[in-house]
């Protein structure tokens, strides 16, 4: 125990003590407890406990007054499994499983929202290194915060088919089904992944709470919803070397064999023994890749296997920017950012369907069951969109003649994907539609942007006008409708993907 | 200068020519500005044959499995010169163009001090205050005004260099065909800007064709680590020092690069440099332009004093009214061009004059195959670091000194290294866990005062270099698994480059615009109608630019449409 500290620390090692002996199993202990079992004098210890409790380190009950385990906080218990609300105030930010491992490696300490979580925007100062990773090794992004869903029970499939515009009777045991789900007059609510675990097991990763929704649509059902999002904590590892890291870190899955959107369960660590993990072959990259679904007090493990793992491979931790500039490149369209769901809509205009999110793709009109929007879905159908989500590209020339006017090279590079949606114009006249993400993609060296514009104005080749922050100004630029994704290696979906190792 | 072509015959006439041995327009050499030179040719409707005299394409950007497992950029190894216009209009990035930036610089010094600067300026900024807090400040003000310096050189070089000649005044081009070219608006546009200049840049860009790079920098530097470091880009190439009038022009060379519109960025194209050369090439096939390799051109042939076409040196006879050469002066202007062809006395002295072309080589390559990262003393441990140039220059003593040994014969026992680390950069450039190591090493020269390099002198070299590393990264000769040593003749003999200097010929006053290579020959025009010149040697300069061949190239439309020029337009189809 504590070796006899120098002058002045020994209020810190005391404090420290104290702060040890809060853990998810001894989460609330009274003062005079507190005292005798450190050998402090209740006021030392009354003094002490209370900078631990104004620094947020540990908490206070409100009914007994008795100090309480803060989950989450550093130097307590284990940082996984926090829930969403901690029940005391003030509501500490929430921490995915992997957090001690990320927080140890965010250097910039630009740590973003994500429903509540804080997650890093970027590791390094800059994203370049992080982005390039994911197009030419591997790239470790925390995806914990997605609100995860467990459907179970004889109805499942009927309450998913009822739901979802996709045909949950064609997706096997071992699929994952990428789909939407709409309101009843066929407003797109959200996307999502769904996998289906057992017959009667599925998984709905989503990036808003549904957990209401999916409930009520199945009500009658032999069906019980769960909303799992902190036990499961989720790492996408995406990029060329992906397959080679993701074999050398997990034992009893044949990557070889796992198609694009197949899921597999195996065990952590070369040799296993590490925990189990489901692994998916999806992400938000458009590169090849894997997503790990792992319960959250094996998450460590999992991060640790990946990491070692890809260290010959060129494996870097990325953060939100370098995903979003990936994610960009491969025409994936964001919530919230490139659409609002229905549910968030205040007036009718903001409301899209799936084909006008440019998801249209994921209703199936011929599928055998009802399923929430069909109708609506149907008569839209017979009368086409009024609105298309369309690639936009500005090419390296428009640039230059829009930077030549104030004497300077472009400026374009280096800047993470922009989310101010700008309007798009029919060249020299109205506005027909809004650009929503847009960014230069330093692979393609082309400025590209994801698009909402009126049906009429959405035909590839059709040219148009984007706005663009030139110096002070704003400039039109002519920009063309091209086709999405506007990256799309053939190793995304190849049916033995790379190894990705020389010799 | 009117050229009234056999051309006639035209743009995309289509003789039928594969296998009859006639062509619109011939390339001589496979080098990455002859295959760019082919892809505008044949983009524009052109029946092109590239003729390489090696059995491989890409000249000095060569890559190579030198050993199983490990990839190594033989010769060049980061891109930044590239120039946008050829990269969009050759539509590169869909054949294969794949950069990935190194956005730091480490200068390891002795003792395990070091000197880097990263991508965020306000790091770069704090690292610099170790060394002087002056300096660090003085960093913002020098980059801004290199910027400005490099945008200047984007804008000169936009326009062939006859036509600046005219535009800004200079009469240094005494053949009056030269400057009755119209003016174009681009030219024009390029007269304003520089009457528009205000005095402190013109003086700048005065300077920086005269000043030695160590006085240059002094001008706003006091740390002679920081001056070593930024003098780094000054030498490289050049049988300079730092402290040689004239090495601020290199320095300027260099920072006309740039990346997607980032002036000084540089870029690692994965595969190596060989994927260039292989990038422009599929772009100039997929224009229908016909590669050889193994065919080494001996002569160009004429007819009724204009090109009638190539000679092989198995005898072979090409027909094309036009013929474009990325060779060195002393092969395109002394070798293959016969001077009586030359009409009138344009050709006098041309042979005389391509002999004393000074390209004499000073750089040498060491390419290493090692079992694991190297541990810098500085930084032991991997990092971002590690993707960025590290070089050892710590001081302006030091790489004076190396320059030293070879002003008198020698190489540099403690060299000047830059180097990078492709297999960090680009995972498939070495087995996982393995890595490569790119050192260009300075100086080297073509021919030692004593002794051979064919005589052991080419590894005491090699060990130098590995010498010189562990003395920044202790373990190093221990890791290497593999070395692959090159000296100038080894890049003569391998690229083809006459006294292996990297750019074709030094870049210095006496070869620079209108002189380079020749005033006879300046403009990408040879005195013999429908010859021209399309590589380093010419008014652009040396590395992976493929400038210099997209304005020959384009001269050659113009020629053959007897339009003006069109070297201006950025976005125009040619
Ligand atoms: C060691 C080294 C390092 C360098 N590092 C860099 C770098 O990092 N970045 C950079 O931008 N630049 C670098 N350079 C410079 C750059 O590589 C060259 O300037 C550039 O590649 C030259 O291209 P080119 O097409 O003009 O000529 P070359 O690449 O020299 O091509 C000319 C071709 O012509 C062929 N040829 C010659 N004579 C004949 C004939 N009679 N018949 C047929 N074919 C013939 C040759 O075989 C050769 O293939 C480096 C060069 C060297 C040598």
């Amino acid at each position: 125990m504590p070796r006899q500290a120098p002058q002045g620390t020994q209020a810190v090692q005391r404090a420290l003590a104290l702060l040890r002996s809060f853990t998810p199993e001894a989460p609330e202990h009274r003062l005079s407890e507190l005292a005798a079992a450190h050998g402090l004098h209740p006021s030392t210890a009354h003094r002490l406990l209370g900078v631990l409790e104004a620094e947020g380190l540990i908490g206070r009950s409100p009914e007994s007054q008795a100090y309480r385990w803060l989950p989450g906080a550093p130097g307590t218990g284990v940082a996984g499994s926090s829930p969403r609300h901690n029940g005391l105030r003030p509501l500490e930010p929430l921490r995915t499983p992997f957090h001690r491992r990320t927080s140890a490696l965010c250097e910039s300490d630009a740590w973003r929202d994500w429903s509540g979580y804080t997650c890093a925007e970027t590791y390094e100062p800059t994203p370049e290194r992080e982005y390039w990773a994911v197009r030419n090794a591997a790239a470790l992004i925390d995806v914990s915060p997605l609100f995860k869903y467990e459907i179970a029970g004889a109805d499942a499939e009927r309450l998913l088919d009822r739901v979802m515009t996709r045909d949950f009777s064609k997706c096997r045991t071992g699929r994952v089904m990428y789909t939407s789900w709409c309101t009843e007059d066929g407003h797109l609510l959200q996307d999502g992944n769904v996998q289906r675990l057992e017959r009667e097991r599925f998984l709905v990763s989503a990036a808003e709470p549904c957990l209401r929704w999916f409930e009520d649509c199945g009500w009658g059902m032999d069906v019980d919803v769960r909303d799992v999002s902190e036990e499961i904590g989720v790492l996408a590892l995406q990029g060329p070397r992906a397959r080679a890291i993701a074999e050398a870190a997990t034992t009893g899955i044949d990557f070889g064999a796992m198609r694009y959107f197949d899921l597999a369960a195996g065990e952590i660590g070369a040799g296993g023994g590490g925990g189990p993990v489901t692994v998916t072959r999806t992400g938000y990259t458009g590169d090849l890749g894997y997503e790990f679904w792992v319960a959250a007090e094996h998450a460590e493990a999992l991060w640790d296997a990946l990491v070692e793992a890809g260290r010959d491979h060129g494996l870097l931790p990325a953060g939100l920017l370098a995903l979003d500039m990936a994610r960009a490149e491969a025409g994936l369209v964001l919530i919230d950012v490139d659409y609002v769901s229905a549910a968030d809509a205040e007036i009718e205009v903001l409301k899209v369907t799936p084909a006008e999110a440019g998801l249209g793709f994921t209703v199936k009109l011929d599928k055998q069951a009802d399923f929430v929007g069909r109708r609506a879905l149907e008569l839209e159908r017979d009368r086409g969109p009024a609105w298309a989500m369309v690639g936009l590209e500005v090419d390296w020339f428009e640039l230059e003649r829009l930077w030549s006017e104030i004497d300077l090279r472009p400026q374009v590079v280096g800047q993470p994907a922009c989310r101010e949606p700008t309007p798009v114009f029919a060249p020299g006249g109205w506005q027909v539609g809004q650009c929503t993400t847009r960014f230069f993609s330093p692979l393609l060296k082309k400025y590209i942007g994801l698009a909402t514009v009126r049906g009429e104005a959405a035909d590839l080749g059709t040219e148009l006008d984007v706005e663009v922050a030139v110096g002070y100004g704003r400039r039109r630029a002519r920009a063309r409708v091209v086709e999405r994704p506007f990256f799309n290696p053939p190793r995304k979906t190849a049916v033995d993907p790379m190894a990705g190792v020389n010799g | 200068m009117t050229m009234e072509p056999a051309a006639a015959d035209g743009i995309g006439s289509g003789t039928p020519s594969r296998g009859g041995g006639r062509f619109d327009a011939i390339v001589v050499g496979a080098g990455h500005n002859g295959l760019v030179a082919a892809a505008y040719l044949a983009r524009a409707g052109l029946d092109v044959v590239v003729l390489e005299s090696s059995p491989e394409i890409g000249g000095a950007t060569r890559s190579e499995e030198a050993f199983p497992g490990f990839r190594f950029s033989v010769f060049s190894y980061l891109v930044s010169l590239l120039r946008p216009e050829v990269i969009h209009e050759l539509d590169l990035v869909r054949h294969g163009l794949f950069l990935v930036p190194t956005a730091s610089t480490l200068n390891p010094l002795p003792g395990g001090d070091c000197l880097f600067r990263e991508a965020d300026p306000q790091r770069t900024y704090r690292h610099i205050v170790r060394h002087s807090r002056r300096d660090a400040e003085a960093l913002f003000e020098y980059k801004l005004e290199m910027r400005r310096m490099g945008h200047l050189m984007y804008r000169l070089q936009r326009a062939a260099p006859d036509e600046l000649a005219a535009a800004i005044g200079d009469r240094v081009a005494e053949s009056p065909e030269h400057l009755d070219v119209d003016v174009s608006a681009e030219v024009a546009d390029i007269a304003r800007y520089f009457l528009d200049l205000p005095a402190a840049r013109l003086r700048t860009f005065a300077q920086m064709l005269t000043m030695s790079s160590a006085d240059f920098l002094g001008q706003w530097f006091e740390s002679d680590v920081l001056k070593a470091a930024l003098s780094s880009s000054s030498i490289i190439g050049s049988m300079l020092s730092p402290r040689t009038p004239g090495s601020a022009y290199v320095l300027l060379h260099h920072y006309m690069g740039e990346v997607d519109g980032v002036y000084r960025e540089w870029g690692f194209q994965k595969g190596g440099t060989g994927a260039v050369a292989a990038t422009i090439a599929r772009a100039a096939r997929s224009h229908g332009a016909e590669i050889r390799t193994d065919s080494p051109v001996a002569r160009v042939l004429a007819r009724d004093g204009r090109t009638a076409g190539v000679v092989l040196a198995n005898g072979d006879e090409l027909r094309a009214g036009v013929v474009l050469s990325s060779a060195a002066p002393q092969i395109s202007l002394g070798r293959l061009l016969d001077p009586e062809d030359v009409p009138g006395d344009a050709g006098a002295g041309l042979v005389e004059r391509a002999a004393r072309w000074q390209s004499g080589g000073c750089a040498g390559k060491v390419n290493l195959a090692i079992s694991g990262l190297p541990r810098f003393e500085c930084m032991p441990e991997p990092g971002p670091h590690l993707s960025g140039g590290i070089t050892i220059a710590p001081g302006l003593d030091y790489v004076d000194r190396a320059y030293d040994e070879a002003k008198y014969g020698g190489f540099s026992e403690r060299p000047f290294i830059d180097m990078i680390i492709p297999s960090v950069l680009d995972p498939d450039m070495a087995p996982p866990g393995k890595h490569v190591l790119s050192c260009f090493v300075q100086y080297a020269p073509y021919e030692l005062a004593a002794g051979d390099w064919d005589d052991g002198k080419r590894e005491a070299f090699g060990d130098s270099v590995v010498r010189t590393l562990a003395e920044y990264a202790p373990g190093i000769e221990d890791q290497i698994l593999h070395r692959q040593v090159l000296v100038p003749p080894d890049i003569e003999a391998i690229a083809g480059i006459p006294g292996g200097n990297i750019f074709h010929g030094e870049l210095r006053l006496s070869q620079l615009f209108l002189l380079r290579p020749d005033p006879a020959a300046a403009a990408f025009r040879t005195p013999l109608p429908g010859y021209y010149l399309c590589g380093s040697s010419t008014q652009f300069g040396g590395g992976i630019s493929g400038g210099p061949a997209r304005l020959a190239a384009l001269r050659v439309l113009d020629d053959l449409r007897g339009v003006e020029s069109a070297a201006g337009g950025g976005g125009e189809t040619p």
